[in-house]
C-alpha cells in the first residue's frame, strides 16, 4: 500500500535516538548547531552532482529567479566560518537529482561539521569516535588511497598510465568498450566502486585518505613526501561509503580555478554550467580559517546501526512515495 | 526506434543488447559520492536464455526491443510446433517452437488463453496465466477423514504436470494451480 511509510515504527524511533546521540556528542564538544538555506541561488559545481532546480517568484522588491536545492550545506557553512570562525555542525536535508538506488534517495539527511584548527587526521579521529561509539565498533583503520588500490587492484592510482587504468577498469566492468570511453578519474571511480569497496567490505570500518589531486574536490593539495596528495578522506563501514571529508582548501584563487575546471568538465558531459558562487569566493578572499570539514550520510549510518540493507527501510517515505 | 535511458531501467524492461532481445531482471545504481554513476544490470537474453551482467554509465541508453505481448488461445500441436491463435478477432495463427513454449508446456490446455511475446512477428516466449484449472488424471485413491492431517501426495494433471495435492483429492477433480510456483491452490467446484 503506497500510502504506508516504508520504515518500521522501531526504525523511526531509532532515528530519533540517533539525532539525540549526535546532538549530545557535539554539545559535549562545544560545537554549535546551525541552520543554513536548503534553497540557494547557487548550486554545487561538482561534475557528477546534479542539483534539483527550484523557481522563486519575485516578492516585495526582492528578485526571484532560478534557485537550487542544495546538494550539501558546504558553501553557506563556509561563509559562516569566514565571519565567525567557530566550530559548527548541521543536520541538513540535502538533494541530489537522479540518485535513487539501494543506497541512494534524491532527498537525504546529511550531517556536516567544520572544525577550525583541525587537519584531516584530527578530524578523522573525531569522525571515528562519533561513528564507532554509536555503532559500538572498534576505531576505524586508516589506509592511503594508493595502498588500498595496490592491495585490491594491484596498481598505483597516482602513477599508472591512463591505458593501464582503462584496461583494469575494463576487467572490473567486463566491458573493454565502455572502459575505453572513460576518463582517468572515471576509471578510478570504477575501480573504487567495483574492486576497492568490495575488498574493504570485510574490513569493518576503514578510512581511505590521501587522494590523487585530480580527486581533490574541495580539499587542499600539498606534498606528502615527494608527491602532491589531496587531503581528502572517506570512511567505509562494511564497504558502505559513509562520509567524505577535507582539510579544506582556503585559497580563493585556487577555488575559482576549480570552479572553472568543474564547469569545463560539465560542458564536456553536456550538463548546464553552475557559475562560481561569488559570495563563497568573496568569503574565502576575506579569509576562511584553517579548518577541516566533513559530510556524513545519516540514512546510511542508521542502516548500519540497524543492519538494514536498503535505504527505504530507514526512510519514512522514499522519493516514489513522497 | 524507442530507447530507454538508465534512469528508466527497471525489472521487466525488454531491450536490445548485442543484437538480441533481452529482459531486465535487476538494476543496481552504483555511485561514489563525488564520482561517475553507473547502473549494474542483470539481463536475460531471450534468444539463448543466458543471464548477462552488464554495467552502463548513467545517462547511457539502450534500444527498446521490438517485442509485443499478445493474448492468444492455444489451439493444437503437431509435435514440432505449438499453434496459438490471436484473440483480437484476426484468427491469425502463430507456430511456437519448443524453446518459446519452454516451461509453459506443462500448463498448456486447448482453448485456454496465454500471453505470447512476439519478436519480429514470431513467438519468442509463451507465458501461462498465473493460475490455471486442470483435471486430475492420476493419483492414489483418496483417503476420507484425513483432511486435517495436512499430508500430501503427487497428482498427475491432464497436461502431464505433476503437483503435490492434499490426500483427499481424487481422479476427475479439477484443481486450481499457481503456474509460477507449481503449487496446488484449491479445488474448483464444478
Amino acid at each position: 500500500m503506497s500510502w504506508m511509510p516504508t520504515a518500521s515504527r522501531e526504525t523511526i524511533r531509532s532515528r530519533a535516538e540517533q539525532l539525540a546521540y549526535l546532538r549530545g556528542f557535539f554539545a559535549r564538544r562545544h560545537v554549535l548547531e546551525v541552520e543554513t538555506p536548503v534553497l540557494g541561488r547557487h548550486g554545487a559545481s561538482d561534475p557528477h552532482l546534479d542539483s534539483v532546480a527550484a523557481m522563486l517568484s519575485p516578492a516585495n522588491g526582492i528578485a526571484g529567479g532560478q534557485g537550487w536545492l542544495q546538494t550539501s550545506p558546504e558553501y553557506h557553512m563556509k561563509r559562516l566560518l569566514a565571519r565567525d570562525g567557530e566550530s559548527i555542525f548541521q543536520v541538513f536535508r540535502a538533494f541530489r537529482d537522479g540518485e535513487r538506488g539501494r543506497r541512494h534517495n534524491p532527498e537525504f539527511s546529511l550531517l556536516e561539521w567544520y572544525r577550525p584548527g583541525f587537519d584531516d587526521h584530527a578530524l578523522m579521529t573525531e569522525v571515528g569516535e562519533l561513528v564507532c561509539q554509536w555503532l559500538e565498533r572498534n576505531p576505524p583503520a586508516r589506509v592511503r588511497y594508493r595502498d588500498a588500490f595496490l592491495e585490491a587492484a594491484q596498481l598505483d592510482p597516482f602513477r599508472a598510465t591512463d591505458d593501464s587504468l582503462r584496461e583494469a577498469a575494463g576487467r572490473a566492468l567486463d566491458d573493454a568498450v565502455l572502459a575505453g570511453s572513460l576518463a582517468r578519474d572515471d576509471c578510478l571511480d570504477v575501480l573504487m566502486s567495483h574492486v576497492v569497496e568490495p575488498a574493504l567490505a570485510g574490513e569493518g570500518a576503514v578510512f581511505v585518505h590521501d587522494y590523487p589531486p585530480s580527486q581533490a574536490a574541495l580539499a587542499r593539495v600539498s606534498r606528502v613526501g615527494s608527491e602532491p596528495v589531496a587531503h581528502r578522506f572517506e570512511l567505509f563501514v562494511d564497504g558502505l561509503e559513509l562520509c567524505n571529508g577535507y582539510w579544506e582548501l582556503t585559497d580563493a584563487a585556487e577555488q575559482a580555478e576549480r570552479f572553472d575546471a568543474d564547469n569545463r568538465q560539465r560542458r564536456a558531459l553536456a550538463k548546464t554550467d553552475m557559475p562560481a558562487d561569488p559570495e563563497l569566493l568573496a568569503a574565502m578572499s576575506s579569509g576562511l580559517p584553517d579548518c577541516a570539514g566533513v559530510a556524513l550520510g545519516l540514512d546510511r549510518l542508521l542502516m548500519l546501526k540497524l543492519g538494514l540493507p536498503s535505504i527505504e527501510q530507514v526512510l519514512t517515505f522514499p522519493a516514489e512515495r513522497a | 526506434m524507442a530507447s530507454y535511458s538508465t534512469n528508466e531501467f527497471r525489472g521487466g524492461l525488454k531491450v536490445m543488447l548485442d543484437g538480441d532481445p533481452c529482459i531486465m531482471l535487476e538494476n543496481e545504481f552504483v555511485k561514489p559520492g563525488k564520482g561517475q554513476a553507473f547502473n549494474r544490470v542483470k539481463l536475460r537474453n531471450l534468444m539463448t536464455n543466458r543471464v548477462w551482467e552488464r554495467t552502463f554509465k548513467s545517462g547511457d541508453s539502450l534500444e527498446a526491443a521490438d517485442v509485443i505481448d499478445q493474448e492468444m488461445e492455444y489451439v493444437y500441436t503437431d509435435g514440432e510446433f505449438w499453434y496459438f491463435m490471436a484473440t483480437d478477432g484476426s484468427f491469425e495463427q502463430y507456430p511456437a517452437g519448443e524453446r518459446a513454449v519452454g516451461d509453459a508446456l506443462k500448463w498448456l490446455k486447448e482453448q485456454d488463453v496465454y500471453t505470447v511475446t512476439l519478436y519480429n512477428g514470431s513467438p519468442l516466449i509463451v507465458t501461462p496465466p498465473n493460475f490455471v484449472e486442470l483435471e486430475v488424471v492420476d493419483t492414489d485413491p483418496g483417503m476420507k477423514g484425513d483432511t486435517a492431517q495436512g499430508g500430501s501426495k503427487p497428482a498427475t494433471l491432464s497436461t502431464g504436470a505433476v503437483v503435490n495435492v492434499p490426500l483427499f483429492i481424487s481422479i476427475g477433480e479439477v484443481l486450481k494451480v499457481d503456474t509460477r510456483s507449481g503449487d496446488y491452490v484449491g479445488r474448483v467446484k464444478t
